[in-house]
């Protein structure tokens, strides 16, 4: 399968269904790049997916993808491919792919599940930019019948948090758009703070949409619960000492990367929050403290 | 022949027994706190007594050396008993070896089996750590002999100098051994006064005479070289126990009747104890002597001796070459991707490992620099500056007490350990602890280098309960031909205090980086859970 016909099926897969996460589009695509591959070996094989991966990573170049693709690598080779026939471990190694992407598809389910239920009844909650994870725990707790308001901030430079209130107010939940320069003033009204993520990194810290570090400051000064819900196939392997240190493949949008030659003129799109400022982290692993999230990722990747 | 006279005292005071106990009940209304010290010997003593009758029935050449312990510990208790005790010694003591006698009779192969069993995971958990107080016979798991002991995680016993019951017991314990016990020299702050603290200018090789001691050569030599501080750090001193156990391996030859596994090791504690009266054992020569003592008592017994001793000296030499020299290739591979380029780069004292780091990050080009940070009395730092320079590497060098003010300069910080404890605290040279708390309050990220094999199972949350004292004259400076200290002894309120190490909590560090990846400070729990798995 050629690497463009790769990258027009992943974004089809975004178009046809804008409720699922990047990640998991990427995972489909991949997986019917194995189906299609036509390598002689298992080496090859594995050459040929790695640099799928690489290429899904300049279309879209969140961190979710990165760590999505190297997470289903390893899922499907962590088997034995000991069989004489080529054919033969392929066909483990699709199945063993499937497997991995009906579980995590239904990852999302299991955060809702699982953070609903730290939402009481007549809570306020600040929540930054738009997230599905974030938007699955708050229809749980509508559909449970919770009375809640729910504060968004606008997140630019793409207003994403004005999406976010519009599928807010089609579920009936009372919610208010705030400026992001307002999280301060707002943060004695509000009772928690629920955030997504786009990777979980190895020291518990998260990475996401830029203003949540600044979130993250101001609702430990105020003593408020910062609550960050993630699936565990945004843990990534990267160890970030401050904001200099993440990498500036993710920091940009792929096309900047591509066109800008200066990137100091440029603002990025994430911020790291350090896992001191994080209560806790709503996995489909469960319910971790930062410091169980290392942990985790030695589980997963080791 | 001891034995028999203990019998003997048994069968007279069978009679007496009631007599006694019901003396000893009256003792313990009034004297709870001795009683409690009086029950833990006789427990002991039950044992020794368990152990001599069970002896009878096993082979004599393996098991004198046994009975001599036991029996040269019994009749000497009673004699340093009524010094410190008051209760009646001799017919309590033979009262309860009676008790002992009494236990029903098993059957002889079988106990022999499980008694080998216990005192080969005994003598491994046990060996090579300090030497403690009372807890090392109240630890002991009191397992009756029909139970093989669960795995027990034994720890390092503490240091317990200034109780006079402890110190008879490691004298007791050297002298067996036929190890010299160094004595302490001058006044000892009392906050650290359970720690031992030997002076530079009484090594304890000046009270051995090298024809006439069970000790090797080659470890009196490496027990100097400790001593006197000419091999210091702890990848130094742990290669080099390694390489001269290597020596002693060489040399042994198995005595006939004799089994290589089992007797190498008993060959290697009176060393081990001599080196830890030298200088205390480091946890990473701990975990070294932990892997040789379970290498060699994993031989199997139809091994030929040159096969065995082969095998062992290749054992060693991979575990030189995977913990630490590969280790450290490891680790600078994954410190290289922190350091970036324009970085100012703060080192504290010469940490093989962290100048590994440099000098790596150095030939792949990256430019940074570096400040080195040094204190007295070793003043370490020189050496690592003289290795960075050597280099050609840009530093500054400047003493612990201008730390607040070159911080703002400096981007990065780069630790060295000596520890790492399994509550994710770092032990480490003293400073330490310093320079992560002024860093954390400048805001500059906290990394630590540190191989495995120097994780410790101990827990520790501050720098007083295990630590070591350094020689105190160390202290002492002379300036302009005038030494102000010079007499410090003489006053008797002034106590000089030189400590070595220092714990840093996890909260100042930001990351530390193992040979197996780069992991937060608290997960260092998962790393030893993962690494006993794969044992």
């Amino acid at each position: 399968m050629e690497f463009n016909v790769l990258v027009e099926y992943f974004r089809a897969q975004i178009r046809g269904d804008p409720d699922v996460a990047s990640a998991v589009a990427a995972i489909r695509s991949l997986l019917e790049f194995l189906r299609r591959d036509q390598s002689e070996t298992i080496l090859g094989l594995r050459e040929n997916m790695t640099q799928a991966i690489r290429r899904l990573e300049e279309t879209d170049s969140s961190v979710a993808v990165s760590s999505g693709g190297e997470l289903f690598l390893r899922f499907i080779s962590l088997t034995s491919l000991e069989h004489p026939d080529l054919s033969q471990c392929k066909n483990v190694m699709i199945e063993r792919g499937e497997l991995f992407l009906k579980k995590i598809s239904l990852s999302r389910g299991k955060v809702g599940k699982l953070c609903h239920t730290f939402i009481k009844d007549g809570a306020k909650i600040l929540t930054h930019s738009s997230s599905r994870v974030v938007l699955k725990v708050l229809e749980n707790a509508a559909a449970d019948n919770k009375r809640f308001t729910v504060y968004v901030t606008e997140s630019q430079p793409d207003s994403a948090g004005k999406r976010m209130a519009q599928k807010l107010r089609k579920l009936n939940i009372p919610v208010m758009v705030v400026l992001d320069a307002a999280v301060g003033y707002i943060m004695e009204k509000v009772d928690l703070v629920i955030v997504g993520a786009e990777g979980v990194v190895e020291s518990g810290g998260v990475i996401n949409k830029i203003g949540t570090y600044q979130m993250a400051v101001c609702s430990k000064a105020h003593n408020k619960p910062f609550y960050v819900v993630a699936e565990s196939f945004k843990f990534v392997r990267l160890y970030p000492l401050n904001q200099q240190d993440v990498p500036d493949r993710f920091k940009y949008t792929a096309d900047i990367l591509k066109t800008v030659k200066d990137l100091n003129q440029e603002h990025p799109m994430i911020d790291y929050t350090p896992p001191s400022l994080i209560t806790l982290l709503f996995t489909d692993l469960g319910v971790l403290t930062p410091s169980a999230v290392s942990d985790e990722l030695i589980k997963l990747y080791l | 022949m001891a034995d028999s006279d203990g019998r003997q005292v048994d069968g007279v005071n069978h009679a007496t027994d009631k007599d006694v106990k019901l003396q000893e009940i009256a003792l313990a209304k009034n004297e709870g706190k001795e009683l409690t010290k009086e029950e833990k010997q006789r427990l002991r003593k039950e044992k020794k007594q368990h152990k001599k009758n069970k002896k009878d029935d096993k082979g004599p050449p393996e098991k004198e050396k046994e009975k001599e312990k036991a029996s040269v510990p019994a009749p000497s208790k009673p004699a340093t008993q009524s010094p410190a005790h008051k209760a009646a010694p001799a017919p309590v003591h033979a009262s309860e070896s009676a008790a002992a006698a009494e236990k029903p009779a098993k059957s002889k192969a079988e106990l022999r089996a499980e008694r080998r069993a216990r005192q080969d995971s005994e003598r491994t958990s046990k060996q090579g750590k300090k030497e403690g107080g009372q807890q090392s016979a109240s630890s002991k798991p009191k397992a009756t002999p029909n139970e093989l002991q669960p795995v027990v995680k034994r720890l390092p016993e503490h240091v317990q100098v200034d109780d006079p019951a402890a110190l008879k017991k490691l004298a007791k314990k050297l002298e067996r051994q036929q190890v010299p016990l160094r004595s302490d020299y001058g006044y000892k702050v009392s906050l650290f006064s359970h720690l031992h603290q030997y002076s530079r200018k009484s090594p304890p090789t000046l009270q051995i005479s090298i024809p006439a001691t069970v000790i090797h050569p080659s470890i009196v030599r490496l027990g100097l070289q400790y001593s006197q501080g000419i091999i210091a750090g702890s990848n130094a001193r742990s290669v080099a126990l390694l390489h001269t156990f290597k020596q002693v391996i060489q040399d042994y030859s198995t005595p006939p009747n004799e089994e290589l596994s089992r007797d190498l090791v008993n060959k290697l504690s009176p060393y081990i104890s001599f080196l830890s009266q030298c200088r205390p054992l480091s946890a990473s020569m701990g975990n070294a002597i932990k892997y040789i003592k379970k290498e060699i008592s994993n031989i199997p017994s139809q091994c030929k001796e040159e096969e065995a001793k082969g095998k062992l000296q290749a054992c060693i030499d991979s575990y030189i070459n995977e913990k630490i020299i590969l280790a450290s290739e490891a680790i600078s591979k994954y410190a290289i991707e922190k350091i970036s380029d324009g970085d100012v780069i703060l080192v504290y004292g010469c940490s093989s490992l962290v100048n590994h780091i440099l000098c790596k990050a150095f030939e792949k080009q990256r430019k940074f620099r570096v400040i080195v940070v040094d204190s007295r009395p070793r003043l370490e730092g020189r050496e690592a500056l003289r290795r960075l320079v050597k280099k050609g590497i840009r530093c500054t060098y400047v003493l612990i007490s201008a730390l607040s003010y070159i911080l703002p300069e400096v981007s990065k910080v780069f630790l060295g350990a000596h520890a790492l404890l399994a509550n994710g605290y770092v032990m480490s040279r003293v400073g330490t602890s310093q320079i992560a708390l002024v860093a954390k309050a400048y805001n500059v990220p906290v990394l630590v280098c540190c191989e495995t094999y120097k994780f410790c199972e101990r827990v520790q949350t501050d720098s007083f309960v295990s630590n070591e004292l350094d020689d105190p004259d160390d202290l002492i400076v002379t300036r302009n031909g005038k030494s102000h200290l010079e007499n410090w002894q003489t006053v008797k309120s002034l106590g000089l205090l030189n400590l070595v190490y220092d714990v840093t909590p996890p909260d100042f560090v930001d990351l530390v980086i193992t040979d197996l990846g780069m992991i937060p400070c608290t997960s260092v729990p998962v790393v030893l859970r993962v690494k006993n798995v794969d044992q």
